[in-house]
């Protein structure tokens, strides 16, 4: 997989700090399942955490905090399992939200082919699994916010560029873009959008209930 | 900025005797019962691989010392009060002792893994969104990353909190917002203005290590 798209260091600090809402966390997570550059850049901002913490002015503990903490102690945790990959597309993050492998997402049609399933994460943002058949095009739209689109499988080219697997577009309010799925196998990703689309066209904006975006 | 700048691979041998010299500081420093402000970064990652390979209770006191009150005033200065502040950072030691088999001193040094344990506890106390983590990396228990790799990684780390300290104090604001505060992802600063490409490019090398013994 050789990706071409990474994480922005305001996002991947965001994500780091621990700062972010749900549906952006998840999609993260899971092009970091991918990749390790940006993995190793993660360690970077994780290190500013420690060196932050670090600096705090220390705040004296209880008289009898070590000796409870002590107490509390049992037997260390398991060697852990490593967490079989139970998807060739889906990482374990996302393996973990859909309940199983790509088999077990429960598809809703939205049209011209296109199939979503809505993530259950918290307000703030939406994640949802967009499936579009090669060679389709998606409902044109905009944005009020920011949308992060992952792709896991296939690959679409909007005005921008063309995104591959691995490949995070970020597109912020001010891009207007209509993504086209590549031919060759269908395009499956994983989209975060912090506030609801706009779509540009009449069929589009009657569909959008159906969307719950 | 993350840029790649290459770093100079250090001759292995002396630096590894120089991990083994700290350790072996650490331990006497240990059984003499006193850990000072002259302990090292190095030796905070010592400890807590005592505290992985032995079950070490007087390695974990020692980390409980320097960490804990950092932890409780990391916590009170994102929100929380002193009473949740305190059972939380217990909270985050006990974990320290529960997960100690996950440190990799390659990856991340002593107060950098902490921090994320800190980080991933405030979340819950503090009903934060929720944050899933990427696919784990695990290698099995017979493999050990070099040691001259950790030593230089908390190096850097803590060449990084030095050059934090030197930030000119506007550009420092922002981060600690980022860390400490709500600060929105839009406002938060692209650019550190830090230098985290050497600490970038040493954790990429100990990560392709660690794909090549997994596959
Ligand atoms: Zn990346």
């Amino acid at each position: 997989m050789t990706i071409r798209h990474h994480i922005t260091d305001q996002l991947l600090m965001g994500y780091s700090a621990g700062q972010l809402p749900e549906a952006f966390n998840l999609v993260i997570a899971a092009h970091l399942s991918f990749c390790d550059e940006c993995r190793a850049r993660l360690g970077a901002f994780d290190a500013i955490g420690g060196a932050l913490m670090g600096e705090c002015d220390s705040v004296a503990m209880m008289e009898s905090s070590l000796t409870a903490t002590l107490d509390r102690l049992t037997q260390p945790a398991p060697a852990p399992r490593l967490r079989r990959k139970a998807c060739k597309v889906l990482p374990a993050p996302l393996v973990d939200y859909v309940g199983g492998d790509l088999a077990s997402v429960k598809w809703r049609s939205i049209g011209m082919g296109v199939r979503q399933a809505i993530l259950p994460t918290d307000a703030g943002a939406t994640a949802r699994l967009l499936y579009i058949p090669a060679g389709q095009k998606v409902a044109d739209h905009s944005h009020r916010g920011m949308e992060l689109t992952l792709v896991l499988q296939g690959a679409f080219s909007d005005e921008t560029d063309r995104f591959g697997p691995g490949d995070l577009e970020i597109a912020n309010d001010d891009l207007h873009h209509q993504p086209v799925a590549e031919e060759g196998p269908d395009c499956i990703c994983l989209a975060a959008t912090e506030a609801p689309l706009r779509f540009n066209g009449l069929l589009p904006r009657l569909a959008q209930p159906f969307l719950r975006i | 900025m993350l840029d790649t700048a290459p770093f100079q691979k250090a001759d292995a041998l002396t630096a590894s005797r120089h991990y083994a010299a700290a350790s072996a500081a650490v331990c006497l420093r240990q059984k003499g019962k006193s850990v000072s402000s002259e302990t090292t970064p190095e030796d905070w990652s010592a400890l807590i691989l005592r505290v992985r390979d032995t079950q070490d209770k007087a390695a974990f006191a020692a980390l409980f010392r320097h960490f804990a009150p950092r932890i409780k005033g990391f916590l009170m200065k994102s929100g929380a009060s002193a009473t949740l502040a305190e059972e939380c950072a217990q909270d985050v030691m006990a974990t320290l002792w529960q997960k100690a088999h996950l440190f990799d001193p390659a990856r991340a040094s002593a107060a950098t893994w902490i921090f994320t344990i800190a980080r991933n506890r405030r979340i819950d106390a503090l009903r934060k969104s929720r944050r899933p983590e990427p696919e784990e990396l695990t290698w099995g228990p017979e493999a050990e990353p070099d040691q001259h790799e950790a030593l230089e990684l908390s190096q850097d780390t803590e060449r990084l909190g030095e050059a934090l300290a030197l930030l000119p104090q506007k550009q420092r604001d922002l981060i600690e917002r980022a860390y400490f505060h709500d600060l929105s992802h839009s406002e938060i600063a692209t650019e550190t203005g830090l230098p985290l490409g050497t600490i970038k490019s040493r954790i990429r090398l100990a990560l392709e290590r660690l794909r090549h013994k997994m596959s």
